[in-house]
Order: C-alpha cells, then sequence, then structure tokens
C-alpha cells in the first residue's frame, strides 16, 4: 500500500435517481474543470491563421459549422456512452468518424486528461475500466459521456456538454488570437444557443435509436477543413495552441 | 504500460501525486522552475542536468508558451538525451497549465517515468510568466523561482507569489549587476524581509560551476525526499 500526502478523497454523493443532477452539470461543463481544454482551439488557431475567423460574425459562422459537424458528432458519441453503450465500441466508432490522425490524437490525450479528473470527481467502476482498457486515453467524447452518467446525468446533458465545448473553446482562443471585444464573443456564444439546443436534442434522439440499431444510427457528419486544417496545425513550428 | 492497474482503488496514481511508487520505492523528487521571461530558468535546467545527470535519472518537462524553443535549446544543447525531455502545450498559459489544470503536466511525467524507467529526479519548468506564477503541490514536491538583477533590482521589493513563497529564490545574473546598477545588497535584504526564512540563492552561471549553490540546495531536497 502506498503512503499519501493527503487521504483519497470521498467519493462523490449517489447521484439521484432519473438523472436529477443538476449541479453535476455546470461543474463538469465549466471550462476551469481542469481536464485540458484550455490548451486547444478547437481549430480556431488555424482558421485565424487562413483568415475565416478575423471578427465576431465569421467567428459566429465558424462555430455554427463545428456545431454541426464536430460537435454534433462528438455529442452523439457523449450521449451514447451515457445511455450504456459499450465504450469500446464507441471508442473505434469514434476513431471511424475522425479522419485527421492529429485530430484523433488530440481526441485521446483530452480523453485521457478528463479520465483523471473524472475519476477524482466521480469515481466509479465504468470509468476505472475503460481507463484499464484505454491507458493512453480513450476518445473525449467517450469518457465524457461515461463521466456524465456516473454523476447522475442524463444522455442528452451530456450531448450538450460536448456542444458546448465544441464552441466556446474555438470562442475564447479567437478572444486571445485577435483581441476580439470578449462582450461581443459572449453574445455569438448566446446566439448559438438555439442551434446547440437542437443539436443535442438530434445527438441526443441518435443515442436513443443507436441502443437498438448499434453505431452506426450515430451523427458521422464531419468538416473537411477542420480535418485538413488540423493536419497543418500540428505541423506548425510556433503555435499558441495544441489543437 | 501504465502502473495505474496494480493499485488498490480508489487509492492510484491516476489523478493524486502518491510518494511512493507501486513496488513501494520513493518516486522521484518533482521541482518546478518558474520565473519571468529571460530569467536563466531554461540556463539553470540545463546546468542542473550537466552538473548532476552523472549521478541522478534526470527528466525535464517544459511548458513553452507558444513553441518548443526551451525543449529544443536543451535538446540542442544536449544536456540530457531527447527520450528525457518532453514538451507540454500551454494554449499561451503556463501558469494555466502548471496550476490549475496540471494534467498534462501530470501525463508527461508519467510518460516519461514509463519510458526511460525509475528516475530521482523530474525539473518542470515554466515557461516565462509573470510574479504570480507557481506550481500546484499536486504536480510538483517543491518549487524555485528565478528572477535576475537584469529584471530590475526592485522585483524582489514587489513580492507576489512567486518570489514570497517559492521554496527557494534564486537571483541569477549577478554578474551583469554592476553593468545595470542593480544593488544585490538590497535584492537580499529586500528577499529576507518578503521571505523569513525561505532560503534565497545569487548565481552567475557564466562562472565556473555557477550552478553549485542550486545543485547543493537540490540534493539537500532529495536527501530530506529520500530520508
Amino acid at each position: 500500500m502506498s503512503t499519501h500526502p493527503a487521504p483519497p478523497p470521498p467519493p462523490a454523493p449517489a447521484p439521484a435517481p432519473g438523472g436529477a443532477a443538476r449541479a453535476a452539470l455546470l461543474v463538469l461543463a465549466d471550462g476551469r474543470f481542469p481536464a485540458g481544454g484550455h490548451a486547444h482551439s478547437g481549430g480556431a488557431e488555424a482558421a485565424v491563421r487562413a483568415g475565416g475567423v478575423h471578427d465576431p460574425d465569421s467567428l459566429e459562422h465558424f462555430c455554427r459549422g463545428r456545431l454541426r459537424t464536430a460537435g454534433l458528432t462528438a455529442a452523439g458519441l457523449a450521449a451514447a456512452a451515457t445511455a450504456g453503450l459499450d465504450p469500446l465500441v464507441l471508442d473505434e466508432a469514434a476513431d471511424a468518424r475522425t479522419a485527421s490522425p492529429a485530430l484523433r490524437a488530440t481526441s485521446r490525450k483530452l480523453g485521457r486528461q478528463l479520465m483523471r479528473a473524472a475519476r477524482a470527481a466521480w469515481p466509479g467502476p465504468a470509468l476505472d475500466a475503460l481507463a484499464a482498457a484505454r491507458p493512453r486515453g480513450a476518445h473525449q467524447p467517450v469518457v465524457l459521456g461515461l463521466a456524465a452518467g456516473t454523476a447522475g446525468l442524463p444522455p442528452h446533458d451530456a450531448a450538450h456538454i460536448a456542444l458546448y465545448e465544441s464552441v466556446t473553446g474555438p470562442a475564447t482562443a479567437a478572444v486571445r488570437l485577435l483581441s476580439l471585444d470578449p462582450f461581443a464573443v459572449a453574445a455569438v456564444l448566446a446566439r448559438l444557443t438555439p442551434d446547440l439546443d437542437r443539436a443535442a436534442e438530434a445527438a441526443a434522439t441518435a443515442a436513443r435509436a443507436a441502443l437498438h440499431d448499434g453505431v452506426d444510427a450515430l451523427p458521422a457528419a464531419s468538416a473537411p477543413l477542420l480535418d485538413l486544417a488540423a493536419e497543418r496545425h500540428a505541423r506548425w513550428k510556433v503555435r499558441l495552441f495544441a489543437s | 504500460m501504465h502502473r495505474d492497474h496494480d493499485e488498490e482503488y480508489p487509492v492510484r496514481h491516476a489523478y493524486s501525486t502518491p510518494t511512493t511508487r507501486a513496488d513501494g520505492t520513493r518516486r522521484a523528487l518533482r521541482v518546478g522552475l518558474g520565473g519571468p521571461v529571460g530569467s536563466g530558468k531554461t540556463a539553470t535546467v540545463a546546468a542542473l542536468c550537466r552538473s548532476l545527470r552523472d549521478r541522478l535519472s534526470i527528466a525535464v518537462v517544459t511548458n513553452d508558451i507558444y513553441t518548443t524553443e526551451d525543449a529544443e535549446f536543451l535538446l540542442r544543447n544536449a544536456v540530457l538525451p531527447p527520450e528525457r525531455i518532453a514538451a507540454v502545450e500551454t494554449g499561451a498559459c503556463p501558469h494555466t497549465a502548471i496550476r490549475d489544470d496540471i494534467s498534462a503536466n501530470l501525463e508527461a511525467v508519467e510518460d516519461l517515468e514509463d519510458e526511460v524507467g525509475p528516475l530521482d529526479l523530474v525539473l518542470v519548468e515554466s515557461g516565462g510568466d509573470n510574479l504570480t506564477a507557481t506550481f500546484s503541490k499536486a504536480l510538483v514536491d517543491a518549487q524555485v523561482f528565478v528572477i535576475d538583477v537584469a529584471g530590475g533590482d526592485k522585483i524582489p521589493r514587489k513580492g507576489g507569489p512567486g518570489v514570497t513563497t517559492a521554496d527557494l529564490l534564486v537571483v541569477n545574473k549577478t554578474d551583469l549587476a554592476p553593468l545595470v546598477g542593480a544593488d544585490l545588497e538590497v535584492m537580499a535584504r529586500d528577499a529576507k524581509a518578503q521571505r523569513g526564512d525561505l532560503p534565497t540563492l545569487f548565481t552567475a552561471l557564466t562562472a565556473p560551476d555557477g550552478i553549485a549553490p542550486v545543485r547543493e540546495w537540490v540534493l539537500a531536497r532529495l536527501d530530506a525526499w529520500r530520508a
């Protein structure tokens, strides 16, 4: 038995049945949750360099595109993991849905970081089993979905968090990279919320279908420009963000 | 191979910082080095590696702001074999990566130990940052704050968490003091006022074995760590 500087943290209270743990949603979605997201721009750094994102309006278009492609795909995987699909099958499905090797590596790296934080916050056998099966990291949306479920959240909430992360990362990065008016960027995020809600609904519906029809029922929307830009970005010599 | 699985749930190294390895031996001492841009953090790390690599198993994790400059400097100068140097990307915020969200750094440390075997000492270098930068206690066991006389002899008086709370304050480039009009006695007095009993060392890394005071401090910490 190891000696420790401090006793292990007490487990979080058991979630209320029926996924009624609302505050857990806020903890897990908070950008300050220590799961590594701060170092990533969600493709915004490459888009800024290419000139595609240069002001709040173009940022909004970029984020809307992410909600409908990478965000929706991640949300479907997350919701399916919360709903109880086999996380290892979902991990393979995430590989199949992520064309860019650089983005696959990023997703696993962020999954590993989220796993560490989630196991500290909501320890449980499902997370332990996935961590043991994928010690170098499972895909981030799969870990997110399992963590949400362990925290007592329903699949719909996991989808919401995945989509929310898919736009808040680029928004924060754009503020840093372009010195955009932070209030204008907050307004961009607010304008995206109806789209975000719709995408979460679609992802949760697909996750329910996947319980019967398998992972092929999950969204597989990709954004080729994001994939190509991610590959180029990974080879930049000087960059502010890891992806 | 991840060592995580041999330990009994919920006691594991996956999210905390146990002081022993799975086999019961003491894990590597982790020392963080922070401080303003250009104060000599990377030079200090390089000098420590050169000075200690023959008697200790060492690895380095760098946290650059937007490049891999520091890691490449260490590689180019061959202070350690490449497999002992890992670079963490910080999204322009090294203080976040060393204090608020340490997951990437913890993984870098664990990966180094997994890949090169048991280590005695891991140096975690922060990218140059401001005077409030400190390391999480869950990431390092001791932290060194490096400033230099050319950055202005008022820095110790200004204080801030880095200067006041670091386990060791290093005032580097003392050889430049006459050239920039820095008063070392004033710096020492101000540091004492800010830090109480915590030690402050003055170095000139350009001098032969200029790293000696810091090396001796690190070795003393290592002895205490293993005791």
